[in-house]
């Protein structure tokens, strides 16, 4: 590799297949006929997004009023990465059996954790993974950990009907799975959520943490969450973060 | 396929034993179903005869009806003898005694009960008409199947999910332009919990359209026109599901909806519905569904998106064998079936394509005269649009391989977000060209005699008959309770929907039920 060509940190630009070449693809739609006026403002679009020398390499009718575009192009402005700061949890994963070792040793008893998909929302591919017994993609859930007790209550259970149950149980960690996302409603119910457990003076007496495909820690934490999981997350992955979270917060 | 002609040297003796078990397990489950009837079931006999409409605070006046019926616990006696009664007191029509008790001015249990033949005398021009009527809905699909030409090779299945009816025709317009074959629009999240069918146009919905009338009308209005350009019969679908199964069947019967999701089990399992609720609704639901040619689908690919689709094969085959009992119980015809299956493996799995390919080609031969619904894959989708385009090419292949018939398109976009116009778009390419460039293979293909695929299929079809089996011997409704679908568990007093449920009187009598049931059982016409 050339000298000139070592990654800058402090200008890092899109990469097709030479270093700060800049190259991004991109595809939408327009509702407007396919036609050579409808590429030219396929490409205007493109330019105001920033891209330079964009090239319309597909075009086709969707439907009369419609038009798909396929887009390359190239950006000229870089970004300094060494000034991006996320907050992402972070985590030491640790193994199953760590983990039950883990509680055995700092809490000595068994973590309650109460799991919904709450709400409408009729997903439980998210709170399954996590919860039951097998888990997913090789990752075990909870129900096989030993010093955890959990329970899945499935989907469109009210957020009433959730703290209910949390209260019942004595329940240590509260997971919540937000798969539909249309209008922002998982906002709204993930606030409801927050409001009313705070009414019922339990919000500090628990661990409270959010996942699904568009949940990011940092959507999650400016909503009160104290954590936020997104798409590929697995049970270990929330487990030794909660367990960790019990014992800095001297939850008994 | 004639029995002989198994590529899999399927063991039809065994099938014809899951068969005789299954159809044990639906004779069981139906001496229930007959001695009840649920508040969703008289609701929809006030549908068809006549009542229809809102009163001022937005509730459905059949609820109002059937609310003031159930006061006086009386309604195990049919809400049909009710409104022949007040029709014979008062000279209203059923519309003007629902109008009435809704506003409070008319109170069904304050009449004396007259004699039954009399009531019944009252009712039937009203039975016969409405039942000329939805008939004449049949005839009309059958029309323009005939017109258009009834579609060879596999129907490509969409959906649209807009949340508002006028955005979802222009979706579903363009769909069908695009060479999609059946619409289906998705219900508004929630919407199978509620214990009333909302009324009129709907603009606001999350995951998807309300299902009322007014939007059945509205699309199927939509379709028929975009049908008139294309020449080709564009069907809809909606859902007969949840706690108002029946009245979406016959508001369907109406506005002639073409396919209909159609599964107690799928209720009881996802959506928490009470199990004895949803059969008894299940068994009117597929009756009108029945009587109007209406394709149902069953729900056997859901048990794959919690269970896993390897180890959890042979529950799908034993579900679609209860279904099919279910159904032929109800008077559906073999070619109104639909029943469920999936691609829902792992992608990770070894030669899962072909344990994918045995369990089609299965299904497909042990329900040679059934529509086959085969679903997409969902769980193993993720934001890899480019690998999920390759894994919805890997289903289409195993569609056209198999012969499936209703085709329910994988989108791209499964994992991220309701399909934009282009991922529908995109999606309806794929099938299309993967149906065309290898339209005849499966006359061309056999597979090799004890091979992978065919000890798989062994393996699966001698698992459901233990299944079966077991299902036999503890009833139905234990075996929900156990969690053997799906690995979920649901108890039989458990859910939602209980208090609908009615034991029937010994005179219990709805008009419609009696003649679908006998003309059903003559074969139709």
């Amino acid at each position: 590799m050339e000298k000139s060509k070592v990654i800058d940190l402090t200008r890092v630009k899109p990469y097709g297949d030479t270093i700060n070449d800049g190259k991004v693809q991109i595809s939408f739609t327009l509702p407007v006929d396919n036609s050579e006026k409808a590429i030219l403002a396929a490409k205007t679009i493109a330019e105001k997004m920033g891209l330079e020398d964009p090239d319309v390499v597909y075009h086709e009718k969707l439907d009369v009023g419609f038009t798909f575009f396929i887009l390359y192009g190239r950006l000229d402005f870089s970004i300094d990465y060494t000034k991006i700061r996320v907050e992402s949890v972070e985590v030491e994963i640790m193994s199953i059996k760590e983990i039950d070792e883990y509680i055995r040793e700092n809490i000595r008893r068994k973590v309650i954790v109460l799991g919904a998909t709450t709400g409408t929302d009729a997903h439980t591919v998210g709170i399954d993974a996590i919860i039951s017994m097998k888990g997913y993609a090789g990752h075990k859930g909870l129900e096989s950990y030993e010093m955890i007790e959990t329970y899945n209550m499935g989907s469109q259970v009210t957020n009433e009907e959730f703290i209910k149950k949390a209260i019942e149980m004595k329940a240590d960690v509260l997971l919540v799975s937000q798969t539909v996302t249309q209008k922002n409603i998982h906002l709204k119910n993930l606030t409801n959520l927050v409001e009313l457990l705070e009414a019922e003076a339990i919000r500090d007496k628990v661990i409270l943490i959010c996942g699904g495909p568009r949940i990011s820690n940092e959507l999650a934490k400016e909503l009160g969450y104290d954590a936020g999981f997104g798409p590929n997350t697995y049970a270990e992955t929330v487990t030794s973060y909660f367990i960790k979270e019990i014992v800095n917060r001297k939850i008994k | 396929m004639k029995i002989n002609e198994s590529k899999l040297n399927i063991d039809f003796m065994v099938v014809e034993k899951a068969r005789e078990i299954a159809r044990k397990i639906a004779i069981d489950t139906q001496n229930f179903i007959d001695q009840h009837t649920t508040t969703t079931i008289e609701r929809t006999v006030c549908r068809l005869l006549g009542i229809d409409g809102i009163d001022e605070f937005g509730v459905p006046l059949p609820n109002n009806v059937v609310d003031n019926i159930n006061k006086r616990d009386d309604l195990g006696k049919g809400a049909a003898i009710f409104l022949g009664n007040a029709m014979l007191h008062t000279g209203l029509t059923p519309q003007q005694i629902a109008e009435k008790v809704s506003t409070e001015d008319l109170d069904l249990n304050e009449f004396q009960l007259k004699e039954l033949t009399e009531i019944k005398e009252v009712i039937s021009p009203i039975v016969k008409e409405t039942l000329e009527k939805i008939k004449q809905n049949k005839e009309k699909r059958e029309y323009f199947i005939k017109k258009f030409g009834d579609k060879k090779g596999p129907y490509i299945y969409v959906i649209v999910a807009t949340g508002n009816i006028y955005e979802d025709i222009i979706q579903a317009k363009a769909a069908a332009r695009q060479g999609a074959d059946i619409i289906a629009v998705i219900r508004s999240t929630g919407q199978s919990l509620l214990d009333y069918v909302p009324y009129g146009p709907t603009k606001e919905g999350y995951g998807g359209t309300y299902a009322t009338q007014e939007n059945f009308r509205l699309m199927r209005k939509a379709l028929d026109e975009v049908s008139e350009e294309l020449g080709r019969y564009i069907k809809l679908t909606n859902y007969c599901s949840g706690l108002c199964m029946p009245e979406i069947a016959a508001m369907g019967a109406f506005e002639r909806l073409d396919v209909m999701l159609n599964d107690a089990l799928y209720g009881i399992l996802f959506r928490d519905i009470n199990m004895q609720r949803t059969i008894i609704d299940q068994y009117f639901s597929r009756m009108i569904n029945a009587y109007v040619g209406v394709i149902i689908n069953t729900g056997e690919d859901n048990y794959l998106t919690t269970a896993d689709a390897y180890e959890a094969a042979h529950t799908v085959l034993a579900s679609q064998f209860i279904n099919e009992q279910f159904a032929l119980v109800a008077g559906l015809k073999d070619e109104q079936m639909g029943l469920g299956h999936a691609f829902e493996m792992n992608p990770d799995l070894e030669n899962g394509f072909l344990y994918e390919l045995a369990q089609a080609q299965m299904a497909r031969e042990i329900f040679p005269n059934a529509p086959l619904k085969y679903m997409p894959p969902t769980k193993y989708m993720t934001g890899n649009i480019f690998k999920g385009h390759i894994q919805d090419t890997l289903f289409n292949m195993i569609t056209i391989m198999t012969n499936q018939r209703i085709h329910l398109l994988g989108m791209l976009t499964e994992a991220i977000h309701t399909p934009f116009m282009s991922d529908r778009a995109l999606s309806i390419e794929n099938a299309r060209y993967i149906f065309k460039n290898m339209k005849s293979i499966s006359e061309e293909i056999t597979f090799k005699k004890g091979g992978i695929m065919e000890e798989r299929v062994r393996e699966v079809l001698n698992k459901s008959i233990e299944l079966l089996q077991e299902i036999e011997k503890q009833g139905l409704f234990n075996t929900i309770e156990k969690g053997i679908f799906a690995n979920i568990k649901r108890s039989i007093d458990g859910g939602k929907g209980l208090e609908g449920v009615i034991k029937r009187e010994k005179y219990y009598y709805n008009p419609f039920m009696e003649i679908m049931a006998k003309q059903l059982k003559r074969g139709g016409d």
